[in-house]
């Protein structure tokens, strides 16, 4: 089970696993903070497929529309959160300004 | 899987349709008893999926797979759910420090605490501020709080809205005629998992007083996505 | 590299914020894809990967209850419950009889070819 915590900086996973999957395009390979921890549900990437498997965490993560989009025209302060399944998410480290802090 | 049985948190969770589920034992809040509109004649039918439409449905009635009741009651229990009672909850918050607390903590019993419950999926509640406005999506598919908000309107559903509303919020907010200052944050929330989402809008300034039923008619379906405010007195 | 449901943060036009109330027949396939969900006959992310399995042709070219009408009738055909010369023979019937009733609209139907 995820020992990701509310607070704990996430990078999605990058990768493109054929099939259903509920996990954007556009968020993988992003850096997003975890915001909440909803629960723990049954993976649709199975139930898609009638398949059983351990349930999985899932979390409100919170990604800056900066990093998302390199060319974003908003304000810095604006964001995306997605529910991501635990599967999806790598810890990652603090930002380096908050290391040295 | 094989069917309802895996269980977690403590609710009994199907996954039946893209936004809820028809128990037919499950009666909405409300049951208005009102006539529905018959189907227009005038339409004709105009593609070859509104034949196979018909077909899989008049199939489907023959091999007993559903009855014709069954199907009636589904329309009837979309025909009642409307954004009225999403609205009723957000004036109740409004006016309501307590339940206002609830429905942040736990929307699922707040809801149903309404006579509203959620069917299959888990409510999230997001509140306006001063400082942040959230606005609802679902990217991937259409996922939506149907049985607050009754069925999704075509916008939200359509390629536009979801492609561009995670991109460009508030390019799209304005389409809408919303326009935000730059320090409040634009929070998108999009809906890729079991959670749905109802935005708290702002209460209007000048509404002091007003009773709950007055300030419900004040909360508009597209206040309670996040692409407008509430509606000024 | 996207499935054709996954269009976030891709490139469209203006939203038309009209609401576009749903027809007779929109709200018949709601409530037959209702129905036998809650039967559990067709999960949600069973019939999410149904539609996603159109393509994106398909999936871009057809409304969004065509989609599920689409992704339906292919889910009663795997799963056996009906088969696709029923599903065949029921359409042209319907064909037949709607054209009689002068309830198809012939020029329509002849562009979905093109």
């Amino acid at each position: 089970m995820s020992a990701l915590r509310t607070g704990d900086y996430v990078i999605v996973r990058d990768d493109f696993p054929p099939g259903h999957v509920r996990t954007p395009v556009y968020v993988r390979g992003k850096r997003g903070r975890v915001v909440r921890k909803l629960g723990e549900f049954q993976n649709p990437e199975l139930i898609a497929y009638r398949l059983e498997g351990p349930a999985k965490a899932l979390f409100a993560v919170r990604f800056a529309q900066t990093d998302l989009w390199p060319d974003y025209r908003g304000p810095r302060g604006d964001t995306v959160d997605l529910d991501l399944y635990e599967h999806w998410l790598t810890p990652a480290g603090p930002e380096p300004e908050e290391q040295q802090a | 899987m094989s069917g309802g049985d895996h269980d977690h948190h403590h609710h009994d969770h199907d996954h039946c349709e893209d936004d809820h589920c028809d128990d037919p034992t499950h009666h909405h809040g409300h049951d208005h008893g009102h006539a529905h509109a018959p189907p227009q004649p005038d339409d004709r039918v105009s593609s070859y999926h509104q034949i196979l439409g018909i077909a899989l449905k008049e199939l489907l009635i023959e091999k007993g797979v559903v009855t014709p009741e069954e199907l009636r009651a589904a329309i009837e229990k979309r025909e009642s759910a409307s954004p009225a009672d999403g609205a009723k909850i957000v004036a109740r918050a409004w006016t309501d420090p307590d339940y206002r607390r609830r429905l942040l903590k736990d929307a699922n019993a707040a809801v149903a605490e309404m006579g509203v419950p959620m069917t299959t999926t888990h409510l999230v509640a997001v509140e306006n501020s001063p400082a942040v406005h959230n606005v609802i999506v679902c990217t991937l598919c259409s996922c939506y709080p149907r049985e607050l908000l009754g069925l999704p309107p075509a916008w939200y559903k359509s390629r536009a809205y979801r492609a561009r509303v995670v991109r460009e919020p508030r390019a799209v907010l304005a389409e809408f005629g919303t326009k935000l200052p730059p320090d409040v944050e634009v929070r998108v929330h999009d809906s890729t998992a079991d959670m749905r989402y109802l935005v708290i809008p702002r209460r209007p300034a000048g509404t002091e007083g007003m009773s709950a039923d007055d300030l419900a008619a004040l909360v508009s379906r597209d206040s309670m996505i996040g692409v407008a405010t509430a509606k000024a007195p | 590299m996207r499935g054709p449901n996954d269009v976030g943060g891709t490139p469209d036009g203006p939203v038309d914020p009209e609401p576009h109330s749903l027809t007779f027949w929109e709200k018949q396939i709601d409530a037959l894809r209702g129905v036998i969900g809650g039967k559990k006959i067709v999960l949600t992310d069973e019939n999410r990967r149904y539609v996603e399995a159109l393509g994106d042709d398909v999936y871009n070219t057809l409304t969004y209850y065509q989609r599920w009408t689409a992704a339906l009738s292919r889910q009663m055909v795997d799963k056996g419950i009906l088969t696709q010369d029923e599903i065949d023979a029921k359409v042209a019937e319907i064909r037949a009889r709607l054209a009689a009733d002068g309830e198809l609209d012939v020029e329509a139907l002849a562009k979905e070819r093109l």
